[in-house]
């Protein structure tokens, strides 16, 4: 039952990375989720010990919008960028960029609802390779694949903490 | 390379599906220019275009010690793609799962709040 909810994750092109998910729940409260501040900061939160500290979202074209993050061990991420499209349930498009780089991608989020699910399309499409190899850097070389490795544990299927969290 | 430039080589090569169906002819076994352009209709040079391609992003090697130089895939480059892919996906995988927990608590309010109206 669990398996048609699962994150798809495919590289369409050398630019792009495009996430599809589905959620058991209308749109307009997956809308919700993703645009409102309160509900950003309890899930949108990376791997374990990460908080979110800022959260100034948009609600119309041309509003900016910025995230920040604090681990408990002091380290700390952010991310902004500029709303180019706000269509309430269906559809936003914003510009990304990414604290300390140099160059920005444009993530486009679709949702698409039939029989009370939702079907999430994020499309993060990187401006250069450049921008995507400074990415892929990132997760690799600051010390986030350490986080990730232990987020991967506790989500390895069999774990009590994994089996746990697929059953939520 | 650095370990981003061969990811990004590799990403690019997979970026083109008939490069995408030569590997998966090639997971089953190794095969010659002519067997792989067999079931595409394209030209032995474009065929070996893709080839090249695949080659530089280390996706697959051949052997000199045949006429045909049969190619072949290679499972370690592919696996560290994957193994890239796989922190990303889990990663958000962790955020979609409190996304669904918060959901379920949107969905009862919304539920209560219909409710109470009533």
């Amino acid at each position: 039952m669990e398996n048609q909810h699962t994150l798809k994750v495919s590289t369409p092109s050398d630019r792009e990375i495009v996430l599809t998910r589905v959620f058991n729940a209308p749109r307009h409260l997956v809308f919700e989720a993703f645009t409102t501040p309160e509900l950003l900061k309890r899930w949108l939160l990376g791997p374990p010990g990460w908080e979110m500290v800022v959260c100034e979202v948009a609600s119309k074209v041309g509003d900016p919008y910025r995230y920040e993050w604090r681990h408990a061990d002091g380290r700390k991420l952010g991310m902004h960028g500029v709303c180019r499209e706000f269509a309430p349930p269906g559809r936003i498009v914003n510009t990304e960029l990414m604290d300390g780089y140099p160059s920005e991608s444009v993530v486009t989020t679709v949702l698409v609802e039939q029989g009370g699910k939702t079907t999430l399309t994020t499309t993060a499409h990187y401006a250069s390779r450049e921008v995507r190899d400074a990415m892929i850097k990132s997760g690799m070389e600051r010390g986030v694949a350490a986080s990730y490795d232990r987020l991967a544990a506790l989500l390895a299927p069999g774990s009590a903490a994994g089996t746990s969290q697929a059953g939520a | 390379m650095t370990s981003s430039e061969r990811l990004n080589l590799t990403f690019a090569a997979l970026a083109d599906p008939t490069r995408r169906a030569i590997l998966a002819r090639l997971a089953s076994g190794q095969a010659s220019v002519n067997e792989l352009a067999r079931p595409f209709a394209m030209s032995q040079p474009a065929i070996s275009k893709h080839l090249k391609v695949l080659e530089r992003a280390g996706l697959i090697s051949h052997t000199r010690n045949r006429q045909q130089r049969p190619r072949r895939m290679e499972a370690k480059r592919l696996a560290e793609a994957t193994v890239w892919l796989e922190r990303y996906r889990r990663i958000w995988e962790g955020n979609f799962q409190r996304l669904d927990a918060l959901l379920e608590e949107l969905k009862a309010k919304q539920k209560r709040q219909k409710h109470s109206r009533r």
